[in-house]
């Protein structure tokens, strides 16, 4: 149980990985590649676990209590951010790449060489 | 390339891969052990040092300030690149927005879609500004509320046309709005530079109880300005993708 959620997270990035590589479709393409990075979440998210500990939220609990690491979490929210930037900017140049070569399969795609 | 190539290299690829994983993991602290030293030296002194309850955006605003306003830029270019990338090009044209065949009739929104729609827009603009002015307390801040924000502008598009889209978020106003965010946060940065502090000091008042709405000084502030920004650049990206859709024709047509 020590190292599962470590086992999860390469799970996760080679299942998308495996899209990418075999995939027949720019979206498809790029809807694997969010599959990657969101590991990323359950990597940083269970690196900073703490058994036991408390969300970092000092609201209802004493400010001593044991919490989880609030670094990571904060990390993890600017993984979220960019990745949302990063899919509207492939998605946009997907979308340019449909109107020039009239396909979105990326083998199709190779044989223009732009 | 043959796809039955690719897929063999790939494998031979991910076996190295979850190789060398396995080898690192066995030198990383167990799952619910983390030992490391940034995270517990932020909750013995955020708290006390910054009147946020919520260590989470204390840590966003305020100790990795600098980093946050690089990543709000990243979205700020995000939204900038894909305006560029989906301009109209040289065999484009806009259509006009006027409707074309006044004679036929589009098939109408249907009413429960319009009646969903409409009544959730003022409850999630409410959500949004909630979360975006409550960084210091809750599990939110300036990210989350903004892109909530974006979301009452798409329940607009649902609900009636996209040019009552276009009507409720006009692109200068938009342009405008993001500038601002993304200027507010920088700025507040300057000013702590300006009183002869370091870069994003919080230097306004820290108010008295730790976890109120008017506590916390320039992080409340300043996920303020972010959830400006971040509402006003998905509402661009939004748009953006919506007139390639509905506005944008090749030439020919």
């Amino acid at each position: 149980m020590q190292i599962f959620p470590f086992i999860v997270v390469v799970w996760i990035v080679g299942a998308g990985l495996y899209g990418i590589v075999t995939s027949r479709d720019l979206i498809h393409q790029i809807i694997c590649l969010i599959v990657v990075q969101s590991s990323t979440y359950v990597l940083l998210l269970g690196v900073g676990y703490v058994t036991g500990a408390v969300a970092p939220y000092f609201n209802d609990v004493p400010v001593h209590t044991p919490a989880v690491d609030p670094v990571v979490q904060a990390l993890a929210l600017t993984d979220v951010v960019v990745e949302a930037a990063v899919t509207a900017l492939l998605l946009a140049i997907a979308i340019q790449a449909h109107k020039r070569f009239g396909t979105l399969d990326p083998h199709d795609l190779a044989e223009f060489k732009g | 390339m043959k796809p039955a190539h690719r897929r063999w290299l790939f494998l031979a690829g991910a076996a190295g891969l979850a190789a060398f994983y396995l080898w690192g993991l066995s030198g990383l602290p167990g799952f619910g052990n983390y030992p490391g030293p940034y995270g517990p030296a932020i909750l013995r002194i955020a708290v006390a040092q910054t009147h946020a309850t919520g260590v989470v955006s204390a840590v966003n605003f305020e100790y990795r300030g600098f980093d946050t306003v690089g990543e709000e830029f990243i979205l700020f270019t995000a939204a900038v690149g894909m305006a560029i990338v989906l301009r109209t090009l040289r065999r484009e044209r806009e259509r006009s927005p006027v409707d074309e065949a006044k004679d036929r009739d589009a098939p109408p929104t249907s009413e429960a879609v319009r009646t969903v729609a409409l009544l959730f827009t003022g409850p999630v603009v409410v959500v949004g500004w909630w979360l975006a002015s409550h960084a210091q307390t809750n599990p939110s801040g300036g990210f989350q509320g903004g892109v909530v924000l974006a979301t009452a502008f798409i329940l607009i598009y649902l609900a009636g046309e996209f040019l009552t889209f276009r009507g409720f978020s006009p692109a200068h106003i938009t342009d405008a709005v993001e500038a601002i965010g993304a200027g507010g946060f920088a700025a507040i940065g300057l000013a702590a530079v300006c009183l002869g502090l370091p870069y994003l000091y919080n230097f306004l008042p820290l108010g008295e109880t730790p976890g109120a709405v008017s506590s916390s000084g320039t992080i409340a502030l300043i996920s303020f300005f972010v959830g400006l920004e971040v509402a006003a650049a998905f509402i661009l990206i939004i748009s953006e993708m919506l007139e390639q859709t509905l506005l944008i024709r090749s030439g020919g047509d």
